[in-house]
């Protein structure tokens, strides 16, 4: 049986703790905000003698990734965590992470991307990633930080999978706010996320391998981007099997999207991340006064869980996607781009607005979310068009 | 009281109102509540006016933005009262707590306090230098805010400091701090 310890914690206390129950062999990481309390309780807990994990102080993001997929092509057991600039520096590892199929956890903790220089909380730097090839997940709180942390080892490990993951947690609001959390004792996390037992190592394995080969004209880096395409859509089942397993432990559940108030919901807002719960909060008023509004937030964002939202939004009279990030020069942000494209490949009419909320850390205000979902009777009725919009700016 | 109780922590950074902001956070934690505890995050400057949340319900918290309708607001330090507009959003039937030697009258005609609102004032500067040892008055103030506030009891307050502080400091300077809880749970004056 599980023992529960209930603790007021940060979600970077959170994420050290599940990189310490998970045991993890390797751990390379460069401190940034806010990702910097995260590896700096780690790198206690390794001095302290807690976990016995070779921490690689490394002197930029740039070798804490590239330490990573070392250890991980050797058989180890790796994270890191980084944030921003420091996600923007391990841009060329992150293809080759993916393309080498090592199942690495990187913690990044959410924060806009320069310029002007700003350390605060928004989605531009892991939605700058998201065609990396990585699993991407959102958390809300702390909490779930902590457990999409844990789930995250055994789905990049399976045989099946073997793909990096990204568990995002947002900057300072979810990193360094206090919450009430519950931390599963240390052998029922070691028991859940057992060892990695990789089959192509470089070190250990059953036969010797060779790992990042060159494949030019002629060889077989086409059909392997194919099959990296078909990886990534096949985690899916994978990732739910120990979304599943970990909910059994602790009976919280885990959705690629979950599904607040939907169900007879006319007005649907798409958010991911830390202020899904302020948009509930709105959303609960709205009801009290009538207005039949629900709440789809993605906890899934790569692989983009396409069926699932169509399902979610299909019979809604409109849509208001919330990105807290922009893609400068496409028609939408992120997010808007992905729903978009859902809707219009399963053939459902379903207007849209798209807003662009809380970058570089500005405060997400339930005034603000409100406005969001009181003008989408207009967007259904016509009144407003279906555009990009920058919600709150001042 | 209503469900979710917002508290607004002015300090100046040094003074350990992000400590306070989470003592108290964790106090409520102990007696079964759910909790939040965050600074206003920011460059940390010495002696920069900051503030820093925390707030207490006894249903999962969904809200995560700023507190900007405190139901109490505490001042770590009154050299900020012509700084900073403390009241900004304060519930008209609220509490304003602060460390001050001024009298509760002077703070309501200064600030323009409205008579719904609960004046309790504390020389927690004073408590602290005489208990503690050092002008440090976050933990006196935490005990007056429980004393007036009652959103625990003193005493539980007290069981969380030998806890949390046991882990971090020497018996002495956890006595200290349990002394000055004391001393400003008995001095502090309200209206």
């Amino acid at each position: 049986m599980a023992n529960v310890t209930v603790l007021g914690a940060t979600g970077n206390q959170m994420v050290a703790e599940a990189f310490r129950q998970a045991k993890v062999d390797v751990l390379p990481a460069y401190p940034i905000t806010p990702q910097t309390t995260m590896v700096e309780n780690f790198a206690k807990y390794v001095a302290d003698g807690r976990v016995h994990t070779e921490y690689v102080a490394v002197e930029s993001e740039h070798s804490a990734l590239s330490a990573s997929i070392g250890a991980s092509a050797a058989g180890a057991r790796v994270a890191t965590a980084t944030a921003a600039q420091g996600l923007a520096l391990m841009f060329e590892e992150l293809y080759i992470a993916s393309g080498m199929r090592l199942p690495i956890v990187m913690a990044n903790a959410n924060r806009a991307l320069s310029a002007p220089i700003n350390i605060h909380g928004d989605h531009s730097d892991v939605m700058s990633c998201r065609d990396c090839g990585w699993i991407v997940l959102f958390a809300e709180t702390a909490q779930e930080a902590y457990d999409q942390t844990i789930i995250s080892f055994p789905i990049a490990e399976n045989p099946n999978v073997l793909l990096p993951v990204m568990t995002t947690l947002d900057g300072f609001v979810t990193t360094h706010a206090m919450e009430r959390c519950e931390l599963m004792d240390d052998d029922t996390v070691a028991a859940y996320v057992g060892d990695r037992v990789p089959e192509n190592a470089l070190i250990g394995g059953p036969k010797a391998v060779s790992h990042g080969m060159f494949s030019s004209l002629g060889g077989p880096y086409f059909k392997l981007k194919k099959v990296q395409r078909e990886a990534l859509e096949n985690s899916k089942p994978y990732i739910q099997a120990e979304g599943d397993k970990w909910a059994a432990i602790t009976g919280r559940k885990f959705e690629f999207v979950e599904k607040w108030e939907c169900d007879d919901a006319d007005y649907i807002m798409v958010i991911a991340g830390s202020s899904a719960g302020n948009a509930r909060v709105v959303a609960r008023e709205l009801r009290a006064e009538g207005l039949k509004v629900g709440i789809a937030r993605i906890r899934l964002y790569r692989p983009f869980p396409v069926a699932e939202l169509v399902d979610i939004l299909k019979d809604a009279k409109a849509v208001a996607v919330l990105d807290r990030s922009d893609c400068f020069g496409a028609q939408f942000g992120p997010i808007g781009l992905d729903v978009a494209s859902a809707l219009y490949s399963a053939g459902a009419q379903v207007p849209m607005r798209n807003y662009i909320y809380g970058l570089g850390g500005a405060d997400v205000t339930l005034d603000a979310l409100r406005q969001a979902f009181t003008e989408l009777p207009q967007v259904a009725s016509g009144e407003l068009d279906q555009s990009l919009n920058y919600l709150g700016v001042r | 009281m209503s469900d979710l109780i917002e508290i607004r922590w002015h300090a100046r950074a040094g003074q350990g109102a992000i400590t306070a902001s989470k003592l108290l956070a964790e106090t409520a934690l102990l007696k079964g509540k759910y909790i939040q505890a965050m600074p206003e995050y920011g460059p940390e400057r010495t002696g920069a006016p900051l503030k820093a949340y925390t707030r207490i319900s006894d249903v999962p918290i969904d809200v995560h933005n700023n507190i900007v309708k405190p139901t109490i607001v505490v001042v770590l330090d009154d050299t900020l009262l012509p700084v900073v507009d403390v009241l900004e959003g304060l519930d008209e039937n609220g509490i304003l707590l602060i460390n001050t030697t001024k009298s509760i009258d002077q703070i309501r005609d200064e600030l323009g306090v409205a008579p719904t609102i609960k004046i309790a004032v504390v020389d927690a500067k004073h408590i602290a230098l005489d208990t503690i040892k050092r002008d440090m008055p976050n933990t006196p103030t935490v005990g007056a805010l429980v004393q007036v506030a009652k959103m625990v009891t003193v005493e539980a307050l007290k069981e969380n400091l030998i806890i949390d502080f046991g882990k971090k400091f020497t018996q002495d300077v956890v006595d200290a701090n349990l002394a000055s809880v004391d001393r400003a749970a008995q001095e502090v004056v309200s209206q």
